[in-house]
């Protein structure tokens, strides 16, 4: 069933066919028209044995949901920006507990300056969490990753979270090809842990490391982190022979120029990529990092240019620090725009101007700032 | 060694800690002077003291696999019963 509507509803609609049992959240822009139409759903009715919590905080919202999930409740939050970063404690533990919390992250900058418009900081600065980490393209991607997310993250038992567009995404109205009940019980199995609290089989999650095993729990985590890899590959096959192929970690066209970038950006990136005949790759899943598949498609490419919606202040953009490392010992040069920060348009002029000054030679292979405006250095 | 999904562990798995191998430093009880009034069983943070019945008199007795050495019960002990002695690792 086709319906035009926004984000937000692609969201909550998705989440509603997965059945959860708990959701809570904490209203925070761009993001609390996705628990509103949730909410609403709830107080409908529409949502069988499901608990809708309010909470007074993310951080709350997010603690309340490590307990749920160690009962073997499917869990939603959604957040960002600053929510996020106040959940960051408790979803850190939720990621070494390994409860499979689906958090939808509607990407959004951080504070200061206060911005509530769109980059990638939020997210990306909880990269070496354990959560594993998806950016989407459009409002149907988000909605049909929703039960693939639920079906990875209870499989390989880590948190997942979506990151989605703050505004250019959320507040988009969209047609949207909307799921339906039946395909997606038939496509998504009840979650059953294998270890759950109960009132009769107490437990402890995340219990206390003394360095003499510490050390093996993390590395226990980061190797089931890796294998979670092939789990995803098979869900996104498996989804791709019921309903519509959205690539595996990566999606890409191979070329000599490879566009890079992440997020509702990579629409552009593909649009300039097609009428230049360049490549391109939409990196899907940050963490777990595709490695392989980069190395693998960028290794013999000339020219490689990414463009960063974050930046790593003191360093260089956060998806360039990492693709440079997966890149290490090959030959390609490796270009890097940031662009965008904090809501900056990105239009695809701009993206087409980057290009050209590669393809020019004017610029040697590092990052570059672009869309900046002159400005003058004060006190106040 | 067992490394459990998410460091789940069930009760009582942390008695094979034996916290006590923190301190340096431990109460020594004299139990000649000790009046058993149990004071320092009182005041121990740790829960690591208790009396115990020697003949007609009751002693405090200290449970060095958890007591930190933080040296409240010497300062509580009414008698001065109990001394602060160096630990020795055997």
């Amino acid at each position: 069933m086709i319906k035009v509507v926004r984000g937000f509803y692609a969201v909550a609609y998705a989440v509603k066919l997965c059945k959860p049992d708990v959701i809570c959240a904490y209203p925070i822009t761009p993001q609390t028209e996705i628990v509103e139409n949730l909410a609403e759903m709830y107080a409908n009715g529409e949502l069988e044995r499901c608990s809708y919590i309010t909470a007074e905080s993310e951080f709350e919202a997010a603690s309340i949901l490590v307990g749920a999930s160690a009962t073997g409740a499917r869990t939603f939050t959604a957040t960002c920006s600053q929510g996020l970063i106040l959940m960051a404690e408790v979803l850190l533990n939720a990621a070494g507990m390994r409860l499979p919390i689906l958090i939808v992250n509607t990407n959004r900058a951080l504070s200061a300056p206060l911005s509530i418009w769109n980059d990638l900081q939020d997210s990306l600065l909880l990269r070496d969490a354990g959560i594993i980490q998806m950016y989407v393209e459009n409002n149907q991607e988000v909605h049909e990753l929703i039960p693939q997310a639920y079906k990875i993250a209870e499989k390989v038992m880590f948190p997942f979270m979506i990151c989605m567009d703050g505004f250019k995404l959320t507040h988009a109205y969209e047609p949207i090809d909307l799921l339906d009940q039946e395909f997606v019980d038939s496509f998504l199995p009840e979650y059953d842990p294998p270890i759950k609290l109960t009132t009769k089989n107490p437990l402890t999650f995340g219990s206390y490391a003394p360095p003499h095993c510490y050390m093996e729990f993390r590395y226990r985590m980061h190797n089931d982190m890796l294998k979670a890899k092939k789990v995803m590959e098979d869900v996104f096959k498996e989804w791709a022979e019921i309903r519509r192929d959205w690539g595996g970690l990566v999606e890409y066209k191979e070329g000599k120029t490879v566009l890079i970038s992440m997020g509702s950006l990579v629409e552009i990136v593909k649009d300039v990529a097609e009428e230049l005949n360049l490549g391109y790759l939409k990196i899907r899943a940050f963490r777990p990092f595709p490695y392989d598949e980069i190395r693998r498609i960028l290794g013999d490419c000339e020219n490689v240019i990414i463009f960063d919606r974050a930046i790593s202040v003191g360093y260089e953009g956060v998806i360039t620090i990492d693709v440079k490392n997966a890149l290490y010992g090959c030959s390609p040069d490796v270009y890097s725009f940031i662009v965008g920060l904090g809501g900056r348009d990105v239009p695809k002029d701009l993206i087409v101007r980057c290009v050209e000054k590669v393809l020019d030679r004017k610029v040697k292979p590092g990052y570059y700032f672009e869309g900046l405006k002159e400005f003058e250095e004060v006190i106040y | 060694m067992r490394i459990s999904l998410g460091a789940v562990s069930r009760p009582l798995e942390s008695l094979k800690f034996k916290t006590g191998d923190w301190a340096t430093r431990i109460p020594n009880v004299d139990e000649d002077k000790c009046i058993g009034c149990g004071e320092c069983s009182m005041y121990c943070p740790e829960g690591c003291i208790e009396l115990v019945r020697i003949d007609i008199k009751k002693v405090a007795r200290v449970d060095y696999d958890y007591c930190k050495g933080c040296g409240i019960c010497n300062y509580v002990c009414p008698a001065e019963a109990i001394s602060i002695v160096e630990k020795v690792i055997k």
